[in-house]
């Protein structure tokens, strides 16, 4: 034994104190449901693309959307995105937007020509999908991704349904509209034009298909009485808006009034202006704050000039003029009538009254229920007729071009299920990831980037797109303002703030940590503290009783 | 502040890493290989704030010196907790004597080092006892005589040791063991205690700072400053204890932040008696936020609140303000 003076043990580490068993408690990588992806009516892992956004892994974020939503570049233009909405940056400066990074990715995947996935082996089953609109597109795209062969039919001359016919091309160019289409059909899905299906299920027998997925939209403008003189000029908005897509412009007249307060009434009122109406004016029976139209339809149809009466009716209608009458909101909100008359000089009624589906195709079909206009479907979107289901307006349902995406997308999978006799179940949703759960000091205050607008002036006289896209370095910045909101985005802390150096920090990437983290607790030395818990910026660690 | 800050969006400079950033940017901390200088199986008590305060600071010196440098530490928890008899925690070269000594011990292994014509870095450390009271004198003489040594002390505020018993970095109306909560002015008294980095700061020594263990960057920035730097040099580490202060042992960093947040703990930093930068606040709290999280405070809020005591020790805070000039700004 040779040791300094008075030392009779060797030098020990202290690693041999495990003192991992002080633990009454112990944390756990669990990641929580971002509200940006509870809100997604097309269910895409927002949270997740951004994610490889922010690294600039745009392909890998692309892959992430198609995964759900085959849309990208559409849905960048198009959404209302309910996503921002719902963001929890909202609480801290303002939402990020995610819209406009969609936008970008789906630019650049059309610029770079990448394809969609496709890798399934083929099942041997045939599904019909009536109507080429966003709820069909969808639908087939996941249905062939799945192996299935699909045949789409649709009445129309082009596809695109209600994207093509109903919004302006302002809002959505006609390139980048063929180009999402294209792809899907791209990838073996048959699609015939000017295709009637007047009976669904002579349809079915014919093509003998396995089953049928029924999204015709609603296309039929409503109309109300409005008594009108002989030489009165009177149209509905969605044949206004179909009739650009044809080879001749409608002619509406230097003042044009349309009435009803939804996004198709600033739609037909913008789409007036576009056409040299000197006025158009938008005239709405109760208040802006009433108004179904989303706000920054308003705001975009204000810039542009488009005037707005609130608390308006129109009573008649004759050449060159009509009479409005002004309301008043009653104790309920109602609009209720006041007796007092205007006259207001106009060219051309435009009706924007909302719209009806036309269900003549399985009207008769018995099992079939119809209700409100529409039909009624189970939460796996099939009929009461085995094997037909129905989804997109046609349905009970917010009626958005990505709610009939995310329609789409449940058919196919529903569809798929009931073709290999299994039922499709949803995957549990976990816990909501609310902004109390975030420790929000580690994030600094960074206002959203706006998306450039067309110079209102410009734009109200051209058809050219009136929001332009970010540039690279912006969506980079946008994308990396994301919250990651209840999941891990690498950011050390849980690693770097342990007293105990109990956590472990893997290769990045490797998901050979806990719960598929790159990171891992070592339980022998872990006491418990809760401080990584406390620490983690995105609220992605629970604190659980020990086992 | 010495820090540069990053400028990220997601997370700012505050995160412990950030995977976007390039590996030669972020903190010691989030590097996996990082030294550990302080190793798993100390018997700190949960949450401790000191064990993290002396990891962060020591792996940044280690960095900045490429690993050849003594830890001379002073009696206290640090020293109990990491190397009870034959157990070490500590995975660099340190050394302990007595309590009162360890600026003495610093200065003289610097003097050997130098003898020897090597280039080894000396770090002395203590708790808020061992600097303020106990090694007060010896800690002293170092500064007068510019010895070459980086002193750190880990503040928890009291002889949190041998039982929470007051020593003179305890604040007012804190109760410890020897000043409890009874009488008419229950806790520790106003108007006594050190500022122990103005006393280093009245020395005109090269380098004093101040930091807490809820901005690492900035404590790292300055352990690596003081480690270019050559004479005596002194930093001032806000660590909470769980056990002294009765909080939740979650609350730790929380507790840190909080005290930089409401002013009544000044971070800054001062060459040769002057102050040079003070980190500014980027969400202002009242002090109560700070206070009740605190079992020693839990007199100045039950049964009733103590409205003057709670006023006293809101203007303390309010006076940081105006001396060390902290701004308000979100970074």
């Amino acid at each position: 034994m040779d040791k300094p003076f008075a030392i009779t043990l060797d030098v020990g580490s202290s690693l041999a104190n495990k003192t991992g068993s002080w633990r009454t408690e112990r944390p756990l990588y669990m990641n929580s449901l971002p509200p940006c992806n509870d809100a997604c009516p097309a269910g895409e892992n927002i949270q997740g693309w951004l994610y490889e956004a922010e690294e600039g892994r745009y392909q890998r974020a692309w892959q992430l959307i198609v995964a759900d939503n085959p849309f990208p570049a559409i849905m960048g233009r198009v959404c209302y995105h309910p996503c921002q909405t719902a963001c929890n940056r909202a609480q801290l400066d303002q939402p990020v937007g995610i819209n406009s990074v969609e936008r970008f990715l789906g630019d650049v995947a059309l610029q770079e020509k990448w394809p969609l996935p496709m890798e399934a082996v083929e099942s041997g089953k045939r599904v019909l999908v009536v109507g080429a609109g966003p709820s069909g597109l969808s639908a087939a795209y996941h249905l062939r991704r799945f192996g299935h062969s699909v045949v789409i039919r649709d009445a129309g001359p082009k596809s695109g349904g209600m994207m093509r016919f109903g919004i302006p091309s302002y809002r959505l160019p006609r390139d980048v509209l063929d180009a999402e289409i294209q792809r899907i059909l791209d990838m073996g899905v048959e699609l015939h034009l000017k295709s009637p299906v007047t009976d669904v299920l002579a349809a079915k027998e014919e093509g003998s298909f396995d089953a049928v997925f029924v999204a015709v939209g609603a296309q039929v403008g409503k109309r109300a009485y409005v008594p009108a003189g002989e030489s009165a000029k009177i149209l509905d908005a969605v044949t206004l808006l179909r009739d650009m897509e044809g080879e001749e412009r409608p002619l509406l007249g230097r003042r044009v009034v349309v009435y009803g307060g939804g996004n198709t009434a600033m739609d037909a009122a913008r789409t007036a202006k576009r056409l040299g109406a000197e006025e158009a004016i938008v005239v709405y029976r109760r208040t802006r704050d009433r108004m179904p139209a989303h706000d920054i339809e308003v705001e975009e149809a204000l810039e542009e000039g488009v005037l707005i009466r609130w608390l308006s009716t129109i009573k008649s209608v004759d050449a060159g003029s009509m009479t409005v009458e002004r309301m008043e909101l009653d104790d309920t909100g109602f609009p209720q009538p006041t007796g007092e008359f205007e006259e207001l000089a106009a060219d051309s009624l435009v009706l924007a009254l909302g719209q009806d589906t036309d269900l003549s195709l399985m009207q008769d079909v018995p099992g079939i229920e119809i209700a409100d206009g529409v039909v009624q479907v189970d939460e796996r979107m099939m009929t009461g007729v085995d094997g037909i289901f129905a989804g997109g307006d046609m349905v009970p349902s917010e009626r958005t071009v990505t709610v009939a995406v995310g329609h789409g997308k449940q058919a196919a999978r529903a569809v798929d299920g009931w073709l290999r006799g299994v039922a499709f179940e949803h995957a549990p949703r976990p816990q909501l990831a609310t902004f109390d759960r975030l420790n929000t000091w580690y994030y600094t205050d960074a206002p959203k980037t706006v998306r450039p607008t067309l110079d209102a002036a410009r734009r109200v006289s051209t058809f050219d797109e009136v929001k332009q896209g970010l540039d690279e370095q912006t969506a980079v910045y946008e994308a990396r303002r994301c919250l990651s909101c209840g999941n891990c985005f690498g950011c050390d802390n849980c690693f770097g703030v342990c007293p105990d150096n109990a956590v472990l920090k893997l290769p990045r990437g490797s998901a050979e940590g806990d719960n598929g983290r790159d990171y891992a607790f070592d339980l022998d030395y872990c006491k418990g503290c809760g401080i990584c818990v406390n620490e983690c910026p995105s609220g992605a660690i629970v604190m659980i009783p020990e086992p | 502040m010495s820090a540069e800050p990053i400028k990220f969006y997601q997370v700012g400079s505050f995160a412990v890493g950030n995977r976007l950033l390039d590996i030669t940017e972020r903190s010691a901390q989030s590097d996996p290989s990082r030294p550990n200088s302080i190793n798993s199986g100390h018997r700190a008590c949960q949450g401790c704030g000191e064990a993290l305060g002396a990891r962060y600071a020591l792996d940044a010196a280690m960095r900045a010196t490429a690993g050849d440098m003594v830890a001379v530490n002073a009696t206290g928890c640090l020293e109990v907790f990491s190397t009870p008899y034959p157990e070490t925690s500590w995975q660099i070269p340190w050394l302990h004597s007595l309590f009162g000594n360890a600026p003495a011990v610093a200065t003289g292994v610097a003097a050997a080092m130098k003898v020897k014509g090597r280039e080894t870095r000396v770090v002395g450390q203590a708790g808020d006892g061992g600097t303020v009271d106990i090694g007060m004198g010896a800690l002293s003489g170092m500064f007068e005589r510019n010895d070459d040594v980086l002193f750190i002390c880990y503040d928890n505020e009291a002889y949190m040791n041998t039982g929470v018993q007051r020593s003179g970095a305890t604040p007012p109306a804190a109760r410890t063991a020897t000043t409890q909560a009874v009488g008419d002015h229950p806790g520790n008294v106003f108007g006594q205690g050190k500022d122990l980095p103005r006393i280093a700061m009245a020395h005109e020594i090269p380098y004093v700072a101040t930091a807490t263990v809820a901005n690492l960057r900035d404590l790292e920035a300055k352990v690596e400053k003081a480690m270019q730097m050559r004479g005596a040099r002194y930093i001032h580490v806000l660590v909470p204890c769980p056990l002294g202060w009765g909080s939740a042992s979650k609350d730790t960093i929380l507790l840190a932040r909080l005290a930089m947040e409401s002013g009544l703990f000044p971070v800054f930093e001062a060459e040769y008696g002057e102050v040079t930068s003070v980190l500014p606040v980027r969400r202002r709290v009242p002090v109560t936020e700070y206070l009740r999280l605190q079992k020693r405070y839990a007199h100045l809020f039950h049964p009733e609140p103590d409205a003057s005591t709670l006023e006293r020790l809101q203007a303390m805070a309010d006076r940081n303000f105006r001396r060390y000039d902290i701004q308000e700004v979100d970074v």
